[in-house]
């Protein structure tokens, strides 16, 4: 039984297959088109899934949409008309979009669908297609994705984001191959677009500058948490909550506030790429404090209303947010917790075809209680080494090829102990938001330096950002307070008190970003303002070579945890093909280059290749 | 013809009758803004659709 499902039309378009509940493939469209958060019909990504599987599109038992767009359309028609008439201009903006395509998403996915197999499809193959294609609802999608890829028999799931058809938030339980959403907190009253708002507000992008205020956060004092929740949202003990939608503008407007919202917080928005102030520190302290607080109270009722099931499941954008569910982790609520790697929307496509498999066809699923069904999340593209090699040579890269891992292992981590910054590219990529090893760019975790090397001269980015560390399972309790998997980057923990360094009054005193360039702790470029880091453990099941990477640094180093980002610039959708890894490479002062076993070196270019890098993507 | 078929087997699971006159005057309404309009995303901050 072979199902794929598919993410569009929203953001982070995406494609998922199946084999009988196996994942065998998922990407983003963005990886391929190079277009960040691409939300078209992920045509790239499909053919990727197919060609992974060796099966065309005709051979595929059923197609699944990650959610219902006439349903959707219900929610938008309900809200215009509860809110009229001060949604007009929302409405005659989002009316044709609705007329012309969105209402008819069916027969446009056919279409699309059909087109994969034939230049001019036939009314017999469009028929067919259009027979297989199945619709599952958003939260179930996001519920489907946490809990049936975990490795629990039995799960409360809590799966949250900025909306989906009407729901915002979800609770379900999964059992078996079974899985029941319980409880829904409906739009507009969402926790993810009150995320949402303070990052319009504090000049950051909508849906993708959230992880920038939650970066941001530990710099500020949470001065305004109070005045969040005496006017913008009214929490309920259980967690449950509504917004006043005095203050919010996205129900019925073209942005996220209103002038309301100014008042409370005294002033207007911050305007993108301005100063970053005080203020908006404190905001995003308070807001990421809210949000903390809502989850805290929600998983604590729930592990009341569900005694006796010990595993928690997460998805939806807001289980993206690590400092939460790192602080969820430590208060013990459920014995167990698991966040599913691609927990935006892109995840929902990989949701909605094992929500068919499971819930619709009944298909047979057997959790381990050990291991998840992920693969570690590399379920993206592969090149092996004569591919890389022809490619690279193609690009005009000078390069020497390695016979053998171990070599390629011992050089990287030479040159990572020699405070390099490195572009590391292995086998399958990534699905979901963070690079896990597959395509990242590394570094030394102990240099002083680091950060803010890589912040400005690699990743081109506001240099108050944080890097995550990614340090081996056996030694992450040496150095982190955790001594749990965190495999997908979406835990937080608090670096050992014996490896942190005391600041000095001084020190102390330095405003914001400033005190981001003391060294902190032995692993300075990884430890954010408030002695956190953003923890990813590197198991040897799931990643041999990054694990073996690691082992060989902490021989020569004694450090078992070196920089883990995303091989990516600013604005640019993290690096898929060994092309587009010597573009960055050669664009970005980045001193090395790994791709399989193909090593590469800056000064060894033709310095004729680079490219302005630094401009070509929009800013995100 | 397939599409206002479906439309209507979703107003009946759905049990939302009431939404049909309110559809058609929102359809008829929003027609003539498509007349009239092109693309429907650039202006949002962010589109909850």
């Amino acid at each position: 039984m072979i199902i794929l499902g598919i993410s569009a039309f929203y953001h982070d378009s995406a494609a998922a297959l199946i084999k009988d509940g196996d994942i065998l493939a998922a990407a983003q469209e963005e990886r391929f088109t190079r277009v960040k958060h691409d939300a078209g019909f992920p045509r790239e990504a499909i053919c990727f899934c197919l060609g992974q599987a060796g099966v065309s599109i005709e051979e595929v038992d059923h197609i699944v949409f990650f959610e219902k767009p006439f349903v959707k359309f219900e929610r938008l028609l309900e809200t215009y008309l509860a809110f009229a008439p001060r949604g007009f201009k929302s409405f005659k903006t989002a009316m044709p979009l609705w007329l012309k395509e969105k209402l008819f998403q069916k027969s446009m996915l056919t279409d699309f669908l059909a087109e994969l197999e034939e230049e001019k499809p036939s009314k017999a193959l469009k028929k067919k297609l259009k027979s297989k294609l199945l619709f599952a609802e958003h939260h179930q999608s996001h519920a489907a994705s946490a809990f049936f890829p975990s490795p629990y028999e039995e799960a409360v799931i809590l799966t949250m984001d900025g909306v989906g058809e009407w729901a915002a938030a979800s609770v379900g339980v999964g059992k078996g191959n079974d899985l029941k959403i319980e409880k829904e907190i409906l739009f507009p009253h969402s926790l993810g677009l009150l995320y949402s708002a303070f990052t319009y507000y504090t000049g950051f992008k909508v849906n993708s500058g959230e992880y920038k205020v939650m970066g941001l956060a530990p710099y500020g004092e949470p001065k305004y948490k109070d005045a969040i929740l005496e006017h913008l949202i009214d929490v309920k003990e259980d967690g449950s909550f509504r917004l006043n939608m005095e203050y919010f503008d996205f129900a019925t407007g073209l942005t996220m506030t209103t002038s309301k919202f100014d008042e409370v917080f005294g002033g207007p928005p911050r305007t993108g790429e301005s100063q970053i102030t005080q203020r908006e520190m404190d905001l995003a302290a308070s807001v990421q404090a809210v949000t903390e607080e809502v989850m805290d109270r929600m998983v604590k009722s729930l592990s009341e209303d569900y005694k006796g099931i010990e595993n928690l499941c997460l998805a939806g954008g807001v289980a993206l947010n690590c400092v939460a569910n790192g602080k969820i982790l430590k208060r013990n609520y459920f014995k167990n917790i698991w966040v599913q790697p691609a927990a935006g929307d892109a995840g929902g496509a990989l949701g909605a075809a094992l929500a068919a498999y499971y819930i619709h066809l009944n298909g047979e699923r057997k959790a381990t209680n050990q291991t998840d069904a992920m693969k570690g999340s590399y379920l993206g593209p592969v090149f092996d080494d004569s591919e890389i090699e022809q490619r690279l040579t193609a690009a005009g890269a000078k390069f020497k090829r390695h016979a053998n891992d171990e070599d390629v292992v011992e050089l990287t981590a030479k040159a990572l102990a020699d405070e390099k910054a490195i572009g590391w590219f292995q086998g399958r990529m990534e699905f979901g938001p963070r690079a896990l090893g597959g395509r990242s760019i590394i570094g030394d975790a102990r240099s002083p330096s680091m950060q803010k090397t890589l912040n400005l001269k690699v990743k081109y980015r506001e240099s108050f950002r944080p890097f995550a560390p990614s340090v081996l399972r056996d030694d992450v309790n040496e150095w982190f307070n955790l001594d749990y998997d965190s495999p997908y980057m979406l835990l937080v923990a608090p670096v050992n008190d014996n490896k942190c360094k005391d600041m000095s009054e001084e020190q102390k005193a330095l405003f914001g970003i400033e005190k981001l360039n003391v060294p902190r702790s032995d692993i300075p470029a990884v430890t954010h303002v408030d002695y956190s880091a953003r923890v990813q453990t590197v198991h040897k099941q799931t990643n041999p070579k990054y694990h073996a990477l690691i082992s060989k640094f902490k021989d020569l180093t004694g450090c078992p945890v070196i920089v883990n980002t995303s091989f990516n610039v600013r604005g640019e959708p993290i690096v898929c093909t060994p092309e587009d890894a010597f573009k960055c490479f050669m664009g970005t002062e980045l001193d090395m280059l790994v791709v399989g076993n193909c090593v590469l070196y800056k000064e060894e270019q033709d310095q004729k290749l680079a490219q302005d890098y630094k401009d070509a993507f929009e800013l995100d | 013809m397939e599409f206002f078929k479906e439309l209507w087997m979703f107003l009946k699971v759905r049990k939302k009758f009431w939404l049909m006159p309110i559809l058609i005057i929102m359809v008829l309404f929003g027609g003539l803004i498509v007349l009239s309009k092109g693309s429907a995303v650039a202006p949002f901050i962010y589109t909850v659709f």
